[in-house]
């Protein structure tokens, strides 16, 4: 990566590493990835070679999680006044925005690649599918992507990051909750199918799972690849908009 | 160079900057004086980019801040008010980040940071993160970064600030030695320093500009000005002396150390005649002073004039 983005890629990402709380939410994220997966999602009960139950639970994960690295993203700058500095370099909007948010994103990205001994144990323990273990990785990327830049977006609205969390939280639920089998079936005894069918496909429940089972659909890749695209020009429209307070 | 024009800020119902228009050519060293909440900050705020005018325009060097945004941006350096940073990275790596940023080219590199930080003396500081720096120290990390890609505009907003003595000192012979061939703006309130670096000066309160001109004609509209101060061991006779001599208009006795002022009438000079008379009456006399005028009583009577105008 080379140019402005590259230059605010680089120093974001550097910055997450220059305090604890990088390796903080590193060891946490592995901890509740592996405990979930070996005792709430039954591992090794199933008798499946497959990480089913790993990637099941990765929306839950993230829905406290990635909140927690987006919510510094904006508000930080606003409330140290960084953000003045940062809009008064030769650099456009776009470049700012995206640089920040790849970072966060490349974070996400290393701590969903230290699972990797998740994927050596069922390969150790029997003979699963990979590639279908490579479209989960996909997916909860991409999933990792949309929430982040909705927290990007989010954090950019306030200088306080309490508010930041909660209201990313609040957001993501409701995307997460959209794809429920349980608030599909109530909202089908009230709504028309073709509403139903519309929250459910506005949810990130039902792009990441069908991703998660092997299948790398096109729609499912442009769901977040539009998520991420639409949350990032509103982060960009929200500074410009707020960047006086 | 730096223009505006007629250049409006307004949030909701107040109005913070209300149609300000100026000119700085290169080789200036504009001051910006003014009250807190005058609308300093939020016009150079305007000029590096950050905000948008409600109306009006502002350029840097022909680029015009809104529709030439990057071209502005190259050739201002600028020191945001309070000199924000990024307080987790080393004052090194910022200072890296800012060379790429600015794309100083790679063999004048070494050559401009070197220059930064011997003239901020942040020498014994590079390796320490910016948030464990002292005041003074960050505000020389921000001008360090300001001034790093060799800018043909400065724009400060109160660059001395939190600096001790020593340190105003070196960052206004900083100025000072930049100024020539190139544009720079500099908000204070502190007064002395307007004769320090500035070569002209301009006073704005409620966002309008009251005055626009050089220290040394600001300091002749003080009544002060050409005014004699002196301490005379016997005040008393002293001031009977002074009030005998027909230029006099008027005399002030501080109360605090009895120190005498003479006012002249309108456009005549009194130094002379103040001290021969005073030699000829025999009045022992301590220190004498012609008075050049006084920059915070101009600046009170400007802006508290504007102040009274505007509840009235």
């Amino acid at each position: 990566m080379s140019g402005n983005v590259g230059i605010i890629f680089r120093r974001e990402l550097a910055s997450y590493f220059a305090t604890p709380v990088a390796y903080v939410f590193i060891v946490i994220f592995l901890v509740l990835a592996g405990a979930f997966t070996f005792y709430l999602g039954g591992f090794y009960e199933r008798g499946q070679a497959d990480l089913l139950p790993f990637f099941g639970f990765h929306p839950w994960l993230y829905l406290f999680l990635i909140p927690a690295i987006s919510m510094r993203l904006w508000a930080e700058e606003r409330k140290t006044g960084s953000i003045e500095l940062l809009m008064t370099l030769p650099v456009t909007m776009i470049e700012a925005v995206l640089g920040k948010f790849l970072a966060a994103w490349a974070f996400a990205g290393i701590a969903l690649v230290l699972t990797f001994p998740v994927w050596v144990t069922v390969n150790y323990l029997g003979d699963p599918d990979n590639g279908a273990v490579f479209a989960g990785y996909v997916g909860s990327f991409l999933m990792a992507g949309a929430f982040l830049a909705i927290g990007s977006c989010i954090s950019a609205t306030t200088r306080n990051q309490v508010i930041a969390f909660i209201l990313t939280v609040v957001v993501c639920f409701l995307l997460l909750l959209a794809g429920f089998p349980l608030v599909l079936e109530f909202a089908g005894a009230v709504l028309p199918q073709v509403l139903v069918d519309a929250i459910a496909s506005l949810s990130f429940l039902t792009h990441f799972n069908s991703i998660s089972k092997g299948v790398i659909d096109l729609r499912d890749l442009l769901y977040f690849v539009l998520m991420i695209g639409f949350w990032l020009y509103a982060n960009a429209v929200v500074i410009d908009l707020k960047k006086a307070d | 160079m730096i223009e505006t024009r007629d250049l409006v800020k307004r949030y909701g119902a107040i109005t913070a900057v209300d149609g300000i228009s100026f000119k700085v050519e290169p080789g200036q060293v504009l001051g910006f004086l003014g009250p807190n909440g005058a609308g300093k900050s939020t016009t150079m705020k305007m000029i590096a980019g950050f905000l948008a005018p409600t109306s009006g325009s502002a350029s840097v060097c022909g680029h015009d801040v809104e529709t030439q945004p990057l071209e502005a941006k190259r050739s201002i350096g600028y020191l945001p008010e309070g000199a924000p940073s990024y307080g987790e990275m080393t004052v090194r790596a910022f200072l890296d980040f800012i060379a790429d940023v600015r794309k100083v080219a790679p063999d004048a590199r070494r050559a401009r940071l070197d220059f930064v930080i011997e003239h901020l003396s942040l020498a014994g500081v590079l390796g320490q993160s910016i948030e464990t720096l002292s005041k003074g120290f960050r505000r020389r990390v921000g001008l360090a970064q300001a001034i790093l890609h060799d800018p043909k505009v400065l724009v400060l907003d109160e660059p001395t600030d939190g600096l001790d003595p020593n340190q105003k000192h070196e960052v206004r012979t900083l100025i000072n030695s930049m100024a020539k061939d190139r544009t720079i703006v500099v908000s204070t309130h502190i007064l002395e320093e307007v004769h320090a670096v500035c070569t002209r000066a301009i006073i704005i309160a409620n966002g309008k500009i009251l005055a626009d001109a050089t220290p040394d004609e600001l300091e002749s509209r003080s009544r002060y000005h050409t005014a004699v101060s002196l301490t005379a061991t016997n005040v008393q006779a002293a001031r009977e002396a002074l009030a005998r001599i027909a230029e006099v208009e008027s005399i002030e006795v501080d109360p605090q150390d009895n120190r005498i002022t003479a006012f002249p009438r309108k456009g005549r000079a009194i130094f002379a005649s103040v001290s021969e008379t005073l030699k000829a009456q025999g009045i022992a006399v301590s220190e004498i002073q012609l008075e050049r005028g006084r920059l915070d009583e101009v600046f009170r009577t400007v802006t508290e004039a504007k102040a009274k105008e505007a509840r009235a």
